[in-house]
């Protein structure tokens, strides 16, 4: 707000009534754009997803003796845990408000894909089942899926053909 | 030991991530769609799966670990059906992550109202 009433009064004050030129307009865009700390970001997103990742790890433990599951069968369940806690914070509002405290450590774990997934069914849940939510549902975790194939595809094929697998 | 190299681990590439989005205009959609790939690419000589025998959840949980499964579901086929079982293993590791991705999100989608 403060910054289109910055922009306003300088269009004023150039009063020879000219459009301003571009470059002008992006150094005062860029000079009330609010600056964020970028250190103290890292080192939350850097605090956050470790405790995320030892977490991961204690449940990892956890479920291999509780369910007498191998290392990798217990990995797959850990992975499922959190998407589901993900998807339920989404569906209850809370996930956002997670996201604008600790940024990055919450988006790249698999929360951030399972959080995709279901804000886009939500968002578009009032355009019916079929052309809201089933067509827009992979709106943003596609991205994942689709860059994941193809470079599968592309690095798989030179691991067979030149490294022989 | 191995929390704490899953906690360094994590918390490494969560802090990667966080600097790329904050020093450039990337979004979080870029971000991860560059994570898939950079955890595909790694798998390459196995080095995402001495990754994951020192840092154990914490090299599954961040999404590297998906283009890394993608690619290891894939080459485990390949090995016995050559390239064609690219096409067959791709999703063998993943499939449970989406599907329950997909289920939980459509219910949830039904059950619950979209908030601002």
């Amino acid at each position: 707000m403060f910054c289109f009433l910055y922009i306003f009064i300088n269009i004023i004050n150039t009063n020879s009534g000219d459009i301003m030129n571009k470059k002008k307009y992006k150094e005062i865009v860029d000079l009330n754009t609010p600056k964020e700390n970028s250190v103290k970001n890292a080192l939350i997103a850097f605090l956050v997803g470790g405790i995320l990742g030892s977490l991961s790890e204690l449940l990892l433990r956890c479920y291999s003796i509780w369910f007498d599951l191998p290392r990798k069968e217990s990995g797959v369940l850990v992975i499922l845990t959190l998407i589901a806690i993900a998807s339920i914070l989404t569906a209850l509002g809370l996930f956002d408000v997670l996201v604008t405290k600790v940024k990055a450590a919450l988006i790249i774990p698999i929360t951030g894909f399972a959080h995709s997934m279901t804000s886009a069914a939500l968002e578009y849940k009032n355009e019916g089942l079929v052309l809201g939510i089933g067509a827009n549902i992979f709106k943003l975790a596609g991205t994942v899926i689709l860059f994941g194939v193809v470079s599968v595809y592309i690095f798989g094929l030179v691991r067979l053909l030149i490294m022989g697998g | 030991m191995t929390y704490v190299y899953a906690f360094l681990f994590c918390g490494f590439v969560c802090m990667v991530a966080q600097i790329i989005m904050d020093n450039t205009k990337l979004t979080p959609g870029h971000v991860t769609s560059i994570f898939v790939v950079v955890g595909a690419f790694l798998d390459i000589a196995g080095i995402y799966d001495k990754i994951v025998l020192y840092a154990g959840a914490g090299a599954l949980i961040p999404i590297t670990s998906f283009g890394h499964l993608l690619i290891h579901g894939a080459m485990d086929i390949a090995t016995t059906l050559g390239p064609l079982g690219l096409a067959f293993g791709i999703f063998d590791l993943t499939s449970a992550g989406i599907s329950v991705a997909l289920f939980l999100s459509f219910v949830l989608a039904l059950v619950f109202k979209p908030r601002h």
